[in-house]
């Protein structure tokens, strides 16, 4: 899991301007939004910072698959144990006795649902956190033992 | 061909809700299953190939190599059967019978302490519904399930709501973790992780014990006797509580004796059940049919009409004293997962291996017989971790035999 100051101590910390940011705090932000990349960072690959790099490398995952409300799955470590796709509050109220109760899903009202061991996002517009009046919802976050969703 | 849903026997959970799809005779999508589930049902990396002395051969030959090793061997040990329906166990047993065998499981190191107690009656059981509808102090003792039963925590034991937990984990359900380290299950499971020092889980018994007594608890490894106290009245507050044995609970203690002690004890003042986590699918089942046929769960001599049990009936006990000197090994990988030592031993004598994958005890046999993955390539019953027998679908088409066919063919042959 990726976090603010994490991604700062890894970039060069010399505020040299050359991706166009104001300071390399400012880059770290936008790196962690997914707005840009690793590669916008021309000194990140001279050779005192590769370490950093590396393991920036790492910790920014693509944002390919990303959703609109940021909802992200690291299929790597993601094991389909089901806890997202069952403690959801909009799953439980959509599909009671379905996913609310542990089982397999039973109508489409469901917002996630594993398939081939992965958990994936559907009808993401129904997400607490869409919208106008998006809250602040972990559920799927806190229940993950592998850690593998994360909001960006 | 049956739509489903179908059983997956990744693990002992046997969840029953899983859809697949299916395309040219092989599963190419699976839904609702866990990773381990989905590795299970898509089938083997790399099938195991029919051979006798590593030189594939008709499967005819090698049945009747089989049964001609099991047939001169003095002391044939028939071994594995966690991952075999109940039909093909029974059948085991028969062979075991006619031969004369020793017969072990995966139990004998495992789980399998607690399934004789609760077969016995010394330990109260509940099923995996019940707790789903109403269990709501949960503990997990040695075990891990988010890694060991991945759905375990979502189908039945702390997320679902169920009839009487209509609020869910947050509010009516209270999960413990009893373990020598932070596992990802306590990571999930808040506050309530007691880490204790390797092997200390019977003081910890003695000390939950007191601390239920309204004694001051006291552990060798100075834990907080608040922690202890506050645990105890969370459990005698329990409407209906549960433990989850897992292997780091069995392996600690030498005796069951302050397990049965805790037990008696909290269920004075509420309900407690234990449920063993069984690690392969049908352990259990192989346990139960055992019980049924011998009075004992694992370990047992057939010696003509007389029956032989005890710890020196163990596989590991008959390898490291070099009793048997032959071994007909299904669906198990016993060169993998016993100590180095005994594993080189087994792999010494003639090995006989019936399993639809290759595996570390196939590669070192000398007769190989691929079976039909139960539950995905043939059907059959299984007993989940829980005791509750579970019915098993085939999804697709095969021309492999099952395991209680090569069995019965092999007894055929003898």
């Amino acid at each position: 899991m990726s976090n603010l100051m994490g991604i700062y101590q890894l970039l060069p910390k010399t505020n040299c301007k050359k991706c166009g940011k104001a300071t390399c705090m400012a880059f770290a932000v936008d790196l962690l939004a997914r707005k840009i990349s690793i590669e916008d960072c021309p000194p990140l690959k001279e050779e005192k910072y590769l370490s950093g790099y590396e393991k920036l490398k790492e910790l920014i995952t693509p944002a390919d698959n990303v959703t609109e409300t940021g909802f992200l799955v690291h299929e790597d470590k993601c094991i389909g144990c089901g806890n997202c796709v069952v403690a959801c509050p909009v799953n439980v109220v959509g599909d009671p006795e379905g996913t609310g109760s542990g089982r397999a899903p039973s109508n489409d009202k469901v917002i996630l649902y594993i398939r081939d061991g992965i958990v994936r996002p559907v009808n993401i517009h129904e997400c607490r956190r869409f919208g106008h009046n998006k809250t602040l919802c972990y559920a799927c976050i806190d229940t993950c033992p592998t850690k593998a969703i994360e909001f960006v | 061909m049956d739509k489903g849903p179908f059983v997956c026997t990744g693990c002992a959970l046997l969840c029953d809700d899983i859809a697949v799809e299916l395309q040219d005779n092989r599963v190419t999508r699976v839904d609702t299953a866990c990773r381990k589930g989905v590795s299970r049902m898509k089938g083997c990396v790399s099938p195991m190939p029919c051979t006798v002395d590593g030189k594939t051969v008709d499967e005819n030959v090698a049945i009747r190599e089989a049964a001609r090793i099991l047939k001169e061997a003095r002391h044939p040990l028939v071994f594995g059967h966690g991952n075999s329906t109940l039909e093909a166990q029974q059948k085991a047993i028969e062979l075991a019978r006619k031969l004369g065998a020793h017969i072990d499981d995966t139990s004998s190191f495992c789980q399998g302490p607690l399934v004789e107690a609760i077969l016995n009656n010394k330990i109260p059981t509940c099923t995996l519904d019940e707790v789903r509808h109403m269990a709501d102090v949960i503990i997990f003792w040695g075990a891990d399930p988010s890694h060991s039963h991945p759905r375990h925590l979502s189908m039945y034991s702390y997320f679902p709501r169920g009839k009487q937990r209509q609020r869910g984990w947050e509010e009516d359900r209270t999960a413990i973790i009893i373990d020598v380290r932070k596992s990802d299950t306590a990571v999930i499971c808040g506050d309530k992780l007691y880490e204790i020092p390797v092997g200390a889980d019977p003081d910890f018994m003695n000390a939950l014990l007191n601390a239920l007594s309204n004694k001051v608890p006291k552990t060798p490894f100075n834990m907080d006797p608040k922690r202890i106290l506050e645990l105890a009245n969370i459990l005698k507050k329990a409407e209906f509580g549960v433990v989850f044995a897992g292997l780091g609970m069995v392996y600690s203690l030498d005796s069951l004796d302050p397990l049965f002690s805790l037990m008696d004890k909290l269920n004075e003042t509420s309900k407690f059940h234990l449920i063993p986590m069984v690690g392969q699918y049908n352990m259990r089942g192989f346990d139960h049919t055992l019980f049924r046929e011998t009075g004992h769960i694992n370990r047992v001599y057939f010696r003509g009409e007389e029956i032989e049990h005890g710890p020196q009936q163990s596989v590991i006990e008959l390898i490291s004293n070099d009793i048997i000197d032959a071994a007909m090994i299904i669906g198990s990988d016993p060169l993998a997962s016993l100590p180095g030592p005994i594993a080189k031993k087994l792999a010494k004598i003639p090995l006989i291996t019936i399993d639809p994958c290759e595996n570390l005890t196939s590669r070192r046999s000398k007769v190989t017989i691929p079976s039909a993955l139960s539950g995905v390539e043939c059907d059959g019953t299984a007993i989940r971790m829980d005791g509750v027998e579970v019915v098993l679908k085939q999804i697709i088409e095969t021309n492999k035999l099952t395991d209680e066919k090569i069995i019965a063919r092999i007894m055929e042959e003898i």
